[in-house]
């Protein structure tokens, strides 16, 4: 796609009138610079757009045979497995695409914060993301409710009790959400229409997100600012094909899922119909909760459990002011950059916690992963940024590409 | 939990009750027996290119047919599926046609017992959960449909859990018609061991040993639980070769693409 309107009549007729010729290469186009060191990291966002498009198909499907209702929500899923043609594969794709969404979507968060991508001028693109992230944790929570197992059920009552933990009107509330004095048929059917919309809202929020991206552009693993077209490839045909191959690999791994191992992710308690009068003996979320399960168990308290659960994604908001340096790129951040790896591994204990029984030393290790989650944000951030000195930054993107991991000849301190 | 008002309703009290210690306690119960790990005999339709044998599916429907069926369920399974599992047509139907179900209401609006058609689905062995409970001394045998995929350990599971029946260890006291497994939480189950030599007489001349039998119905239940499971991985490798094949592809054109940015 040069320039809009290449000749061809129709092309023309219609870019006169609307020139989404144009916008289109503007956005995805040779007409939208990016910066020419993007590693493969910057590959995660439009798999995450990917993804939401395979859900948004893939459900549209299912609910073309999933009834919402207690009494037949668990049949009907068991139906479009068996007796719809090839429901075995949309509901397994659905199924592990959610999986696959939030793997996806956890490494773009992980790469914004290693190479500061919330900082200057960035601020409201990260909120906006983080609000997407909410988001879906929201829609795959009630997507699980849907297919109406024990997991389903269990998870639903003890999420939703965590409101009666609210002062004078948490219960009222409580009975509220369900649409009754239980989780019960009302409460699946509410999850339902919500299930049904909350992508929808994603999709929207999605597109602010991208206008809000092209506003500045990329960031790049330097976090060097682009100072000329010496720094920058047109997006296509450079970045389409790496997005592509990348999509390739994705698909890879969504396929071995689906093909190979479609319940591994799973919990096998959702094959047993809900029963309200039999709780299992533990209660999971998904993989992808798990870490704020771990937090919100790691409080002895229900309500302050989710005061701290909810201040474990707040924190996320503020760090565009918790975090000090003047430098993005965590690259040239020597002692920030250890303590990056120690927040990960921080992050990865608490959801091996949120898998086991609040039990014994689980508890303990729990609490510390907690504890220290915080203080990566609100003690070691601001400090290291205050007191690290930061190693000198490339002159350019264009010079970080030349000599590749090598010197900063000329030192520049970095943006903003 | 805290802070919790009473209220008015027992059985969401009891939900909260029971979801809360749950959430905050939960494990130990269930731990505290400490659970066997299911042993691993092998099946054929392990691994990516693994079927089923149609002659363990055969046998294993018949083993559900005359032992299981006596307490569970298998209310997914049609007997228009017993096509899939290798039986012809006739064969299908005249094995349909051993059972009753209810059917009507005809002209003077009377239900009326008629033999089973392929359309049917295998008739549940009690009327409902509280007619199994006391038959069953008030243990309930659940649906086999989904058994497989509904624990933990899968087939593996289901066929240690048959043969893994045992006297107790001295130092287990067996509550009122249990029996000793180590592989079922707690150790201690309600169904008595099902499976015995020659429990069964195959029609295909096989010798119904113990292992045999359980490995049969096995196998068939992991039908019942999974029907598609051998279209799923035969569109697998399909998808497979082209994702590769296209990634490869699509590798080498960014590569070219590339070339000229240094
Ligand atoms: C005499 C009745 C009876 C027969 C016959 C019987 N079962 Fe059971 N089965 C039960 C009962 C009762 C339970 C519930 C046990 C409990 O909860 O302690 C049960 C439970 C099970 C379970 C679930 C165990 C778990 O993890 O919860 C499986 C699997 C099972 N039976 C398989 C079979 C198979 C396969 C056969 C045929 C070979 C069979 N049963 C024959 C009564 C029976
Ligand atoms: C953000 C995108 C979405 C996510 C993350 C998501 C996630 C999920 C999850 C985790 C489940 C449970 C799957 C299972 O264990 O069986 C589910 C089920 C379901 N979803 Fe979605 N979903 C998304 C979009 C949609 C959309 C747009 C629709 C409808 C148009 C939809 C319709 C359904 C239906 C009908 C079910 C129940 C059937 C089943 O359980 O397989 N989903 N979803």
């Amino acid at each position: 796609m040069s320039s809009p309107g290449s000749g061809n009549r129709i092309v023309q007729w219609i870019e006169y009138r609307l020139p989404i010729f144009s916008w289109l290469d503007h956005t995805v186009g040779s007409g939208y610079p990016a910066p020419k060191n993007l590693n493969y990291l910057w590959n995660m966002g439009s798999l995450a757009g990917v993804a939401l498009v395979i859900q948004i198909v893939t459900g549209i499907v299912l609910a073309m045979h999933y009834v919402p209702h207690g009494n037949m929500a668990f049949d009907s899923v068991e139906h479009i497995m068996r007796n719809v043609n090839y429901g075995w594969l949309i509901r397994y794709i659905h199924a592990n695409g959610a999986s696959m969404f939030f793997l996806v979507v956890y490494i773009h968060v992980f790469r914004g914060l290693y190479y500061g991508s919330y900082k200057y001028p960035r601020e409201l693109l990260w909120w906006i993301g983080l609000a997407i992230m909410l988001l879906m944790m929201a829609t795959a929570f009630m997507g699980y409710v849907l297919p109406w197992g024990q997991m389903s059920f269990w998870a639903a009552t003890v999420i939703t009790n965590l409101f009666s933990a609210i002062p004078l009107i948490g219960e009222p509330i409580v009975t509220w959400l369900w649409g009754g004095f239980a989780v019960d048929s009302p409460t699946l059917q509410r999850f339902y229409s919500l299930h049904y919309l909350l992508p929808f809202v994603i999709a929207g929020v999605v597109i602010v997100h991208i206008w809000a991206l092209h506003t500045h552009g990329s960031n790049n693993p330097t976090g060097i600012d682009v100072k000329g077209p010496q720094d920058t490839l047109p997006f296509h045909p450079y970045y389409t094909v790496k997005d592509l191959f990348g999509l390739g690999l994705f698909l890879i791994i969504f396929a071995y899922w689906v093909f190979y191992n479609p319940n591994y992710l799973g919990h096998p308690d959702n094959y047993i119909p809900a029963n309200p009068l039999q709780t299992p003996p533990h209660i999971v979320p998904e993989w992808y909760l798990l870490p704020y399960y771990a937090i919100l168990r790691a409080i002895p308290d229900k309500l302050g459990g989710i005061v701290v659960m909810g201040a474990a994604i707040g924190v996320l908001f503020l760090i565009p002011w918790l975090d000090t340096s003047r430098v993005r790129s965590a690259t040239f951040r020597p002692i920030y950059k250890q303590f990056y790896w120690i927040l990960v591994a921080d992050i990865l204990i608490l959801g091996w916690v949120g898998a086991n029984p609040p039990e014994g030393y689980f508890i303990l290790i729990g609490q510390l992963a907690t504890a220290y989650y915080f203080l990566h944000f609100i003690i070691v951030m601001p400090f290291v940024g205050w007191f690290e000195t930061p190693r000198q930054l490339p002159d350019s993107i264009a010079t970080s590409v030349l000599d590749k991991g090598g010197g900063a000849d000329t030192a520049k301190e970095g943006a903003p | 939990m805290t802070g919790r008002r009473p209220v008015t309703f027992v059985r969401p009290t009891l939900a909260v009750v029971a979801a809360c210690v749950a959430l905050l306690a939960a494990g130990p119960s269930m731990a505290a027996g400490d659970v066997e790990a299911p042993k691993s005999p092998g099946f054929s339709f392990q691994g990516p290119f693994g079927t089923y044998d149609r002659g363990e599916l055969q046998r294993g429907f018949q083993v559900y047919q005359e032992v299981c069926s006596a307490c569970h369920s298998l209310k997914y399974f049609a007997f228009r599926n017993l096509r899939s599992i290798g039986f012809d047509e006739v064969q299908a139907k005249a094995i349909a046609a051993q059972y009753e179900v209810m059917g009507g209401p005809d002209e003077e609006g009377e239900m009326f017992e008629r033999p089973a058609v392929l359309a049917d689905f295998i008739p549940a062995p009690f009327a409902n959960d509280n007619a199994a409970r006391a038959a069953n001394n008030g243990a309930l045998p659940p649906d086999l449909s989904l058994i497989v995929k509904a624990r933990a350990g899968g087939e593996d599971y289901v066929y240690s859990l048959l043969t893994g029946y045992a006297d107790p260890p001295a130092d287990v006291e067996l509550g009122e018609g249990m029996d000793y497994n180590p592989y079922f939480g707690g150790g201690q189950i309600a169904m008595p061991p099902p499976l015995f030599e020659d429990g069964v007489e195959y029609a295909d001349g096989t010798k119904a040993s113990v292992d045999q039998m359980a490995r049969d119905v096995t196998t068939f239940l992991t039908w019942a639980a999974e029907p598609d499971m051998e279209a799923r991985k035969r569109m697998g490798i399909k998808v497979m070769v082209f994702l590769v094949l296209m990634t490869v592809l699509l590798y080498m054109v960014k590569r070219k693409v590339w070339s000229d940015v240094h």
